[in-house]
């Protein structure tokens, strides 16, 4: 007989990995991936492979040649950090500003603080924030989908950039919704007929993956539902003070990568909170900025740079949103 | 209403393989070693010398103070001694040796299979009886039984609650004693009401032992005051501040003890010990053990005379199978590893659990994601990854600001966690050395 084991309890372990915990990222965000190919077709593929597989490379390379640690591309966080990164692109952006996104969301985003769990702000979100403030242009140049009445590739703004330069015009919300350039429905916001980045145009491929989520256990509904609810209350109230300023909750839930941001983004473990309290407390913060940037601030959209500003804030948070101990006697 | 505690906890695969296996006695042979301390508190006194004869059930060390428990021999034979025996982790301590020779038991003993319902005993004689049969919770802390009951100053008992949630995987002896003797075990509950003068008493049982839910409760219609709860099954419910919570909704004040909330907890074997020395005169020489693995070929629930040595019991499931990479007395979540398969069984041992190789891996640890999986995990809501945190680096002060002192050891913490960081083992020591310093400051 081979000799026994003697160790502390517990003896046996639960069924989490980090990589099963990543893997099943992965395959959440498999429907929207799906959506934004068929869309976006070979421009979308290209975006998507680059930026993932530049992200595992550039985690190898740093972590075999400058940190001299072992490389744990293993378990697939690099992977999860390409996807997302890449779902906030263009599928039209050249090539080499993918890799250059890449290359700052893992080496600033994550390996400057030490890796995976000690990184403050979300990496896929570090190399979009910089993408954008160092190439504006090819960031916001958005390729509309594919379509029977577009068979070309063409290029459009989003909604949400086209109620902003309406507004700034002068109009109301009802006379940019009657406008030319205005084609879209709720029902395109929902399966994807719309211009954006890769990940933010079909809500039910992006609904259908949190669900997923959430029956693996991978998140809870804490972040994601606290940021809807924080959206439709702020944006609600302001919609009904005066509707033609200011357009109305659905919109704001259904465009700009609300959803992408809210499920995927926010909810990465390491940027968010410790407590479901101070989870809610996050998310609500994330929902009220999205809402101030959009409608107030100079980009039309507001929830990177939401969710950045709250990833900051975090550590505070854990400090005064502790669980409240069993029994505990004031 | 199938009631739980509300945050926290985990439930592990079930594996209650052995849920089928009656209870069956394992017939007693060879030497049989006696620890003279089975229980916390002062040890007792041994009042037999080398050559004596002994009876089944007859006292052999004699309580030593108020926080101490009587010792009877489990066999009848010749005592050959007093030894200094490895126990389970290989720890020496002094035992009573006996050869067994036949089993004749003292004749007090009732040892006939009826049942006594006569419950006309005072309090005091009650617990006079439980005092002499040297009783201990069986749950595993085996504290003396006469002493949980006894009501500090000042407090009231208001409900005895009997913990039938049984919620480690694989173990499944209080099972057993629930379908095989519910009667017996009832009347002992009214017993444990009668010494403490209350007139509520629950059973939490927890839903994957719906059998036994179903049996008690009909036996529980002749027995006045006594409520079967049912439990959504979760570990670690039997903790006996979980279980406070989950029958009673009542958490257990920060430090302080059960009492405070009213309740007595009792375990089911510990219950059932109670009825047999009231009512049967026996002392607690005997428990279930539940004998189970993955890859056993059979699963027993044994009656266990204390004392046998561990590879008694192995013997009678047919030795050690191929693939065993740990043996763990009592349950996977708290149970220890088995060092000394010579070791004798105590007053307390619960289970014998075989765990494949595989199962007793540990993954190998990375970093902390901060998934937060592990405080969502914790019943006592603490913060196991910064306790751990602050534990790995001897930061003794933070960890008590913190509360390490709460920390149960349920283990929920690295049990769930992805980066299987030994959370609860460095918790445990940075408790210990923690506590120490609250006990003797510099
Ligand atoms: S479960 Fe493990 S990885 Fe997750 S926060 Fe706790 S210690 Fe960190
Ligand atoms: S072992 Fe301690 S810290 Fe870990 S879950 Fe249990 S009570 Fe919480």
């Amino acid at each position: 007989m081979n000799k026994l084991i003697i160790s502390p309890s517990p003896h046996v372990h639960g069924e989490f990995s980090t990589k099963r915990l990543m893997r099943d990222v992965v395959i959440a965000l498999l429907p929207a991936l799906l959506v934004s190919f068929y869309f976006f077709g070979f421009g979308a593929v290209k975006v998507v492979g680059l930026s993932v597989i530049s992200c595992v490379v550039f985690e190898f390379l740093i972590q075999k040649f400058l940190l001299k640690t072992a490389p744990s591309i293993n378990d697939l966080s690099a992977v999860v950090t390409g996807l997302i990164l890449s779902l906030n692109l263009p599928s039209n952006l050249p090539w080499w500003i993918v890799i250059i996104g890449s290359l700052i969301a893992i080496g600033v985003g994550k390996m400057v603080f030490g890796g995976l769990g000690n990184n403050p702000f979300n990496p896929a979100l570090v190399g979009r924030v910089f993408l954008l403030i160092a190439r504006p242009v090819e960031m916001t140049t958005w390729p509309l989908p594919l379509t029977a009445v577009t068979p070309d590739a063409t290029t459009g703004a989003t909604p949400l950039a086209i109620i902003k330069e309406g507004l700034k015009n002068g109009l109301t919300i009802d006379q940019i919704k009657e406008s030319s350039d205005y084609t879209f429905s709720y029902l395109d916001t929902l399966f994807g007929q719309i211009g954006g980045s890769l990940g933010e145009v079909s809500a039910v491929a992006l609904l259908l993956g949190f669900a997923y989520l959430l029956v693996r256990k991978v998140i809870t509904w804490h972040i994601p539902v606290s940021i809807f609810a924080a959206v439709i209350v702020f944006s609600g109230i302001l919609h009904f003070a005066n509707p033609d300023r200011f357009i109305d909750p659905l919109f704001h839930l259904l465009t700009g990568g609300m959803i992408l941001g809210a499920v995927y983004m926010a909810t990465d473990y390491v940027t968010s909170p410790m407590t479901l309290k101070g989870m809610m407390v996050y998310g609500t913060g994330i929902g009220l900025l999205t809402i101030l940037i959009r409608t107030f601030g100079s980009y039309p959209e507001g929830i990177s740079f939401a969710i950045l500003f709250m990833n900051a804030i975090v550590p505070l948070i854990n400090k005064y949103m502790k669980p409240k101990l069993f029994g505990e006697v004031k | 209403m199938i009631k739980t505690f509300n945050r926290g906890g985990v439930h592990p695969p079930e594996n209650k393989i052995s849920r089928n296996a009656a209870l069956e006695q394992l017939v007693p042979e060879g030497i049989i070693r006696i620890f003279i301390s089975q229980h916390i508190g002062a040890p007792a006194e041994c009042i037999v010398a080398k050559g004596d004869k002994v009876k089944t059930g007859q006292l052999i060390a004699k309580a030593n103070g108020f926080v101490s428990a009587n010792v009877h021999s489990s066999v009848s034979g010749t005592v050959l001694g007093i030894e200094n025996i490895a126990d389970y982790q290989g720890i020496k301590k002094p035992a009573v040796c006996i050869q067994v020779e036949g089993d004749e038991w003292e004749e007090s003993i009732d040892r006939s299979a009826e049942i006594n319902r006569d419950l006309s005993k005072t309090s005091e004689e009650i617990l006079a009886k439980i005092t002499e049969a040297g009783l201990v919770g069986l749950g595993g802390a085996t504290f003396p039984t006469h002493v949980k009951l006894a009501v500090p100053k000042g407090k009231t008992a208001k409900a005895i609650i009997i913990n039938g949630a049984e919620c480690e995987p694989y173990l499944t002896s209080d099972h057993r004693v629930m379908l095989e003797r519910g009667e017996e075990l009832l009347i002992g509950v009214q017993l444990l009401k009668k010494a403490v003068n209350v007139d509520k008493a629950y059973i939490g049982i927890e839903t994957n032992k719906q059998d036994a839910i179903d049996s008690l409760k009909k036996t529980a219609v002749n027995y006045s005051g006594i409520e079967i709860v049912s439990l959504e099954p979760k570990y670690p419910q039997g903790g006996e501040k979980q279980l406070i919570k989950s029958i009673t909704g009542i958490e257990v004040p920060d430090r302080a003890l059960p009492i405070e909330t009213g309740c007595i907890v009792s375990n089911i074997c510990t219950t059932l010990a109670v009825y047999e020395a009231v009512q049967k005169n026996k002392p607690l020489f005997e428990n279930s053990i539940t004998v189970t693995g993955k890859n056993l070929k059979i699963q027993k629930n044994f009656i266990v005379r204390v004392g046998t040595p561990l590879s008694q019991l192995i013997k009678a499931i047919g030795g050690i199978p191929e693939n065993t990479g740990k043996i763990i007395s009592g349950g996977p979540m708290m149970g220890r590893a088995v060092s000394n398969l010579e070791a004798p069984t105590m007053k307390g041992s619960g289970a014998v659990l075989f765990i494949t190789d595989d199962e007793a891996k540990r993954g190998t640890k990375s970093n902390c994601i901060r998934c937060s999986k592990c405080v969502a995990a914790c019943p006592m809501r603490l913060q196991p990854f910064l306790l751990y945190k602050l534990a790995e680096r001897n930061m003794l002060e933070e960890l008590k600001e913190i509360s390490v002192h709460a920390c149960i050891e349920c283990g929920c913490c690295l049990y769930t966690c992805p980066a299987n960081l030994p959370l609860v083992d460095y918790i445990r020591l940075g408790k210990t050395r923690a506590m120490k310093l609250i006990v003797k400051p510099k």
